[in-house]
């Protein structure tokens, strides 16, 4: 076998109205301690996903298995999955410790025991000292941790979290992030985490899968999701790029001569067979951009700078560039080095490999 | 050039502008409560405790007995002089039957007593306690005299404690009243025991209404909730006649039960207990589901959510997460709801029997019927502090912040 499947979803469909199917025949795998990451616009289905596989909705047809065993009519007080929801959801009627403590006495663990448990529990999210207080008294990261904590108490194979940081700002959920990441490389839980927040699922996730209109674009690593989007789709949705639309001119197994809309041609890296003459879009990562000579087996395209955005630790320029007035270049700033002004005749330099032609946009 | 201000007294004339014009926005309220509410309490619990009917028609009577200290006999002929002289002087200004009335309540016959006296009585003579006690003999008996004294006034505690069974023996001890005069505590009883019933009845029936409502969806909630409301909108005579149609021996109940062939005879269903809560709780059930829908409304379907996750059965997390937090919701209405119920008067007095009538009938009754304001207020006194009390026990009991709809 090799892998440790522990979650499997096997042709699982889903409609709410009996017209528009909400998730089209998903088939995933999540392996037994991994960090799996749900990413999609809303309405994509990974929601709907997380909430079957918790037991809330019911899938329209297919099943999941967990660790083998069908969940199929399993309530979900049975699964034995931990859940951290979006805003928390701590008991307002109960203290830190009840709330921590709930999913044991539900489980008739001895009070005493529980509460030591639950004490432990509070420990691991750094948490002491706080567990007579009630939710409301708490700050939004501190809740955060409380959730967590009642999700993980009751050792479940499985944690589900469904937007767990959208609550918090900037600087708390990057912490956040961090700290959930070190607590599962600590516990060996696996955890399936759904977020609209890419960087959040980059930074975060052993593997990711990417959902657009109820179907898994992409599942693989952050790298091979950044580095080898499948299509347009994962391509815009992970990180930035720019985009230049042209037809196919002729392809040579993975590399492809694309003629631009302005009349240029791009040599691009082509990862899917096309024919001769369809339709394609280019995407182009704008940090893999150069204004310098880079060495062979480059494109070179002739621009012309528009607005010129200092960051600090880089430089942003908006150029037009074969057609599109929106081209992004990232530059790494330098003091040495001169940057151009707004009105300036640029030539961008892109190695070919950094130039995807994948399927057409729009 | 003048001072500048310090900060402290800036913000203290910012604030006090703004205090200004927060109490001008409830002073009308404020006014408006104050004539109609709390001065008419304040006069009717003076009125429980405020007695000078007596003393105003039988001025020199009711100054002359303080001086009756030995109550085992009977007062000095000083006391007997003035008596005289008092009904002499009432009976020409015609203000004799006051009198009688108001010793009547306490002494019974004291009415025939006071008119035969008064038609008896001679313009003069040598003693009068040997004439008023020749006239009528009861003169001769302490405890008219002690009734009397009772009713000299200006204050008296004799209504208060009427109200709730007790008098004052001839000494100026408390002991109960007579057996045959003994019916408020028992009214006071019932009056509480049909509140609680109707309060539990209610909400019995209104937690599950009131969490369909709060739970179903919008576009199905709103008919619903109008069906709730309606009888807020129909007239109490109305819906409380109506109950009277349906309930009676030959109403639309018991003929609906007869052609089912589960009872041979007419249930009675009207102008008995079980008339009064059935129809008391239809009337006040509104009452006990606006604030419960009110509070569950605001509990999140996603706490029940999370406790099902966490591995609690639904019974479970039902009554571990859901219901604690429908607590406020379920203390603000069966408050309002029982404290309705105290003091409900016009469906009782309808659809109940003679033995179901609460204590807001007996205030009705003395008001109007019999025009003893003293008693009447005295019933009310005793009313509002076994309300006030019940209410100090309650909050207690379900905690102060939770009296209160979220």
């Amino acid at each position: 076998m090799g892998e440790d499947i522990l979650v499997a979803f096997r042709g699982v469909q889903k409609t709410y109205d009996g017209d528009t199917l909400v998730v089209k025949d998903l088939n995933l795998d999540i392996r037994r301690g991994e960090f799996l990451t749900l990413l999609g616009p809303s309405g994509s289905g990974k929601t709907t996903s997380l909430m079957m596989l918790a037991g809330f909705e019911v899938p329209t047809q297919g099943e999941i298995l967990l660790d083998g065993v069908s969940l199929h009519n399993m309530p979900p007080h049975q699964r034995d999955i931990g859940m951290v929801f979006q805003n928390y959801a701590l008991f307002p009627h109960m203290s830190i410790l009840e709330n921590v403590m709930f999913p044991l006495r539900v489980r008739k663990v001895p009070r005493a025991q529980a509460r030591a448990r639950a004490l432990d529990a509070l420990a691991m999210v750094r948490l002491e000292g706080l567990d007579a207080r009630r939710p409301a008294q708490l700050s939004g990261g501190q809740q955060q941790r409380v959730a967590l904590a009642r999700a993980l108490v009751f050792q479940p194979q499985l944690v589900l979290m469904d937007e767990p940081l959208g609550a918090l700002d900037k600087q708390l959920r990057e912490h956040m992030q961090m700290e959930i990441k070190h607590l599962h490389a600590r516990l060996g839980v696996t955890v399936a985490y759904v977020t609209h927040d890419q960087t959040e699922a980059l930074t975060m996730s052993d593997r990711i899968a990417v959902f657009n209109d109820g179907i898994i674009q992409q599942l693989d690593s952050p790298r091979g999701l950044y580095e080898n989007p499948r299509n347009s789709f994962v391509a815009h949705f992970i990180g930035e790029n720019n985009v230049l639309h042209g037809h196919v001119e002729s392809q040579d197994g993975e590399r492809a001569l694309v003629r631009l809309e302005d009349g240029q041609c791009l040599r691009a890296r082509c990862p899917r067979a096309t024919l001769r003459g369809s339709r394609t879009s280019v995407s182009i990562r704008p940090e893999r951009l150069h204004l310098e000579e880079i060495g062979s087996d480059v494109n070179a395209l002739p621009g012309m700078v528009e607005e010129v955005i200092y960051h600090g630790d880089h430089v942003r320029l908006r150029a037009r560039v074969a057609g599109n007035e929106d081209f992004t270049i990232k530059l790494r700033y330098r003091v040495s080095r001169p940057i151009p002004e707004p009105g300036d005749a640029i030539t961008v330099s892109v190695a070919v490999e950094d130039c995807l032609a994948l399927d057409p946009i729009g | 050039m003048s001072q500048p201000l310090t900060l402290k007294a800036r913000l203290h004339r910012a604030e006090r502008r703004r205090k200004l014009g927060a109490f001008a926005l409830v002073a009308p309220l404020l006014l408006f409560l104050l004539v109609t509410f709390l001065v008419p309490i304040a006069d009717m619990m003076r009125r429980a405790v405020h007695d000078p009917e007596l003393s105003q028609v039988w001025p020199r009577v009711c100054g002359a007995i303080d001086t009756w200290t030995d109550r085992a006999h009977l007062p000095g002929e000083s006391v007997f002089a003035a008596l005289a002289a008092d009904i002499q002087e009432s009976h020409k200004a015609r203000t004799l039957a006051t009198a009688a009335r108001r010793l009547n309540y306490d002494a019974a016959g004291a009415r025939s007593l006071v008119f035969g006296t008064a038609r008896a009585l001679p313009s003069r003579a040598s003693s009068w306690t040997e004439t008023l006690i020749a006239i009528d003999e009861r003169w001769a008996n302490p405890e008219v005299w002690a009734a009397v004294a009772r009713a000299s006034g200006p204050l008296t505690s004799f209504f208060l404690l009427q109200a709730v069974d007790l008098e004052r023996s001839p000494t100026g001890g408390l002991r109960a009243a007579p057996p045959d005069e003994s019916i408020y505590v028992d009214v006071l009883t019932r009056t509480f025991v049909v509140a609680f019933s109707v309060t539990g009845l209610c909400l019995l029936l209104g937690f599950p209404v009131a969490y369909l409502l709060a739970n179903l969806p919008d576009r199905l909630a709103y008919p619903l909730m109008i069906l709730v409301l309606l009888p807020f909108w129909t007239s109490l005579l109305v819906r409380t006649a109506a109950w009277v149609v349906l309930l009676q021996d030959k109403g639309l109940v018991n003929e609906f039960l007869m052609t089912l062939g589960l009872i041979d005879d007419p249930l009675r269903l009207i102008f008995n207990r079980v008339g009064v809560v059935i129809a008391m709780t239809h009337v006040l059930l509104p009452f006990l589901i606006l604030p419960l829908y009110s509070v569950m409304k605001g509990i999140k379907p996603v706490y029940m959510r999370a406790a099902r996750s966490l591995g609690a059965p639904p019974t479970v997390a039902f009554v571990r997460i859901y219901l604690p937090q429908t607590l406020p919701g379920i203390g603000a209405g069966t408050l309002l709801t029982f404290i309705l119920a105290l003091g409900y008067y016009i469906t009782p007095a309808l659809v109940g029997g003679a033995s179901d009538q609460m204590l807001s009938y007996f205030i009705a009754f003395y008001t109007s019927d019999t025009v003893n304001w003293g008693m009447a207020a005295a019933l009310g006194t005793v009313l509002l502090a076994a309300t006030l009390i019940l209410y100090s026990v309650y909050s207690r009991l379900v905690g102060h912040g939770q009296v209160k709809p979220a």
